[in-house]
């Protein structure tokens, strides 16, 4: 019992120091003060009203819904193919092909960011949102076949077999039997690859030319000691907006397993 | 015979559907994938002209970037930052999962991976830049040393060096590490435990020689899938690392988008991930006997 014990006072304090960073947002974010540093000077709202009053951030607010939202729609419906092809059908090349779509996962960004500002470039495409929606799109996918694998896989085919059998076609027995039952995984794939898409930065960074998204401005920001405050305000937003969309995303997940009767395997990979 | 064939039509239609039905996401990434990949590894190959790219074929970007000592320095640093970072975080994480897995009740595990995931997908650059506002020179770490009266000068080898690059990529892929582990320790029947102890072993051989064996495939997916994107990473050396930080990933950078060199950054990147995959293959190799496991 006290090794149980033991292990759970490192696991809090593990979850102390995962939280540290994120707990000095809003302090910051409401200190009266330009320097980012320890005595604290004051309570103000002055950083959050410097905040909208920015035209630069506003468009790359704009910016990023708009690319967060295109992503996540490509990148879920990429997943719906690719989960229930997974799951439902063997076919050739299988390992081969899911493998490649899977790949992003485990290649470090900066390389996807290189090899598709190479490809662009040497095609002549102009860098705008678009190319970046191109290159979120494939680093959502992975995220998105692995949460939607979980809700096809608990999918029971008897169902499927019956609507066949009274008459469905292949594709309204998709409509009518299937997509109502992974629906809640959907919801969650949505979510997860809206806010990957919203954070990320490296291929932001590398294809969006002179169209900033969120990122991509906040670090620029970083280089002006006096613009940073307004970064923290702008952090705290953010990560509250995460923790919503992530604690809606889990929410659906779970009820997506729960109705496919599925037994709960944990977190989203 | 007739009843072969129609098996054989029934496999070929499903191989078929399911090739139909992938289709679009595998098309998607040869396309903005594979080619693009492929791609990188011919500009590898040829010769930079000034503001164009020549096609002529040389292996010249190859012999630079592994001549030049500056390269060489910055590639090994960041293997060697990678690979403390991986020890660092797997180790922190393992004891996490363990009480996640067998110390929490059913219903309360998601909840504790949930919270454990957050900070994972919230804002990467500005954690990062937190860390520098915690380690900086009046920061959080020192100013509250000072306060307590710990020490009299503020602390600087925690600032702008690769010390400061582990802490933070350290706590940045902490949660990555978490879950591979967590799902293998979740798959070991728990009956294999009560057999260890009611054959007389100890609680800490049983973990030896039972818990561990099992959990080895969960620990070496995390340790690749934090050591492989951390050797990329461009934000914490580039806001951390200050000069005797830099990693691959700044060079690359540097190669792309300031000197505008794209052959010689790609033999920079492709060797990057040449050295990664070698890596790779050789951990998987020194651990296969804990991946043979039955099925």
């Amino acid at each position: 019992m006290t090794g149980g014990r033991l292990f759970k006072i490192y696991a809090i304090a593990y979850l102390v120091f995962l939280y540290a960073p994120i707990m000095l947002l809003p302090i910051f974010a409401f200190n009266d003060g330009t320097i980012i540093s320890f005595p604290l000077q004051g309570f103000t709202t002055k950083w959050f009203e410097a905040m909208f009053g920015n035209a630069t951030l506003h468009k790359a607010v704009k910016n990023s819904l708009i690319i967060a939202s295109s992503s996540a729609v490509l990148a879920t419906c990429l997943g719906i193919f690719t989960a229930r092809a997974v799951t439902r059908y063997n076919f050739p090349a299988k390992g081969g092909i899911v493998g490649l779509v899977m790949l992003p996962l485990v290649l470090p960004e900066i390389i996807v960011a290189v090899s598709l500002f190479g490809v662009l470039l040497g095609l002549g495409i102009p860098l705008s949102i678009w190319t970046v929606i191109l290159g979120h799109v494939l680093i959502c996918t992975p995220y998105t076949v692995a949460i939607l694998n979980s809700a096809f896989q608990s999918l029971d085919r008897s169902l499927e077999e019956a609507a066949y059998d009274l008459g469905e076609s292949r594709w309204s027995t998709f409509r009518l039997i299937i997509l109502p039952l992974v629906a809640p995984g959907i919801v969650s794939s949505l979510l997860i690859s809206f806010t990957i898409s919203l954070d990320e930065f490296i291929i932001a960074f590398f294809l969006a030319g002179t169209e900033p998204t969120l990122p991509v401005y906040i670090f620029s920001q970083f280089r002006f000691p006096q613009a940073v405050p307004v970064i923290m305000a702008l952090g705290t937003l953010l990560v509250l907006l995460s923790i919503v969309l992530l604690a809606v995303a889990e929410y659906f997940r779970r009820r997506g397993i729960a109705k496919s009767g599925g037994k709960d395997t944990g977190g989203f990979l | 015979m007739n009843s072969e064939g129609v098996l054989h039509r029934i496999r070929r239609s499903e191989a078929a559907n399911g090739l139909a039905l992938i289709s679009p996401p595998a098309i998607y990434a040869v396309l903005l994938l594979a080619a693009p990949l492929g791609l990188l590894f011919v500009y590898s190959f040829l010769t930079d002209g000034y503001l164009t790219i020549l096609w002529e074929f040389t292996p010249q970007n190859y012999i630079d970037a592994w001549t030049d000592p500056l390269v060489r320095t910055v590639m090994l640093r960041s293997l060697w930052v990678a690979m403390l970072v991986t020890m660092v975080t797997v180790a922190l994480a393992f004891p996490v999962a363990y009480f996640v897995s067998f110390h929490v009740k059913p219903s309360r595990k998601s909840m504790w991976l949930f919270l454990i995931t957050i900070p994972f997908w919230t804002s990467y650059l500005i954690r990062v830049f937190l860390w520098k506002v915690i380690l900086g020179f009046n920061g959080v770490v020192n100013s509250g040393l000072i306060g307590l009266g710990i020490i009299d000068e503020p602390l600087t080898f925690i600032l702008y060096n690769v010390n400061s690059v582990v802490i933070t990529l350290a706590h940045a892929y902490a949660p990555f590490a978490i879950l591979p582990i967590f799902v293998a320790l979740e798959k070991i029947d728990r009956s294999l435990l009560e057999a260890g102890q009611d054959l007389g072993e100890s609680r800490m051989m049983t973990f030896w020689r039972v818990t561990l064996p099992l959990a080895m495939p969960g620990v070496i997916a995390s340790v690749l899938i934090v050591f492989i994107p951390t050797i990329g990473d461009y934000v914490t050396p580039q806001l951390l690392g200050g000069p005797e930080g830099r990693m691959v990933a700044n060079l690359i950078q540097l190669q792309y988008l300031r000197l505008d060199n794209y052959p010689a950054g790609s033999a920079i990147a492709i060797s990057a991930m040449l050295m990664v995959t070698a890596i790779s293959l050789v951990f998987l190799f020194l651990n296969r006997r804990f991946l043979r496991g039955p099925k």
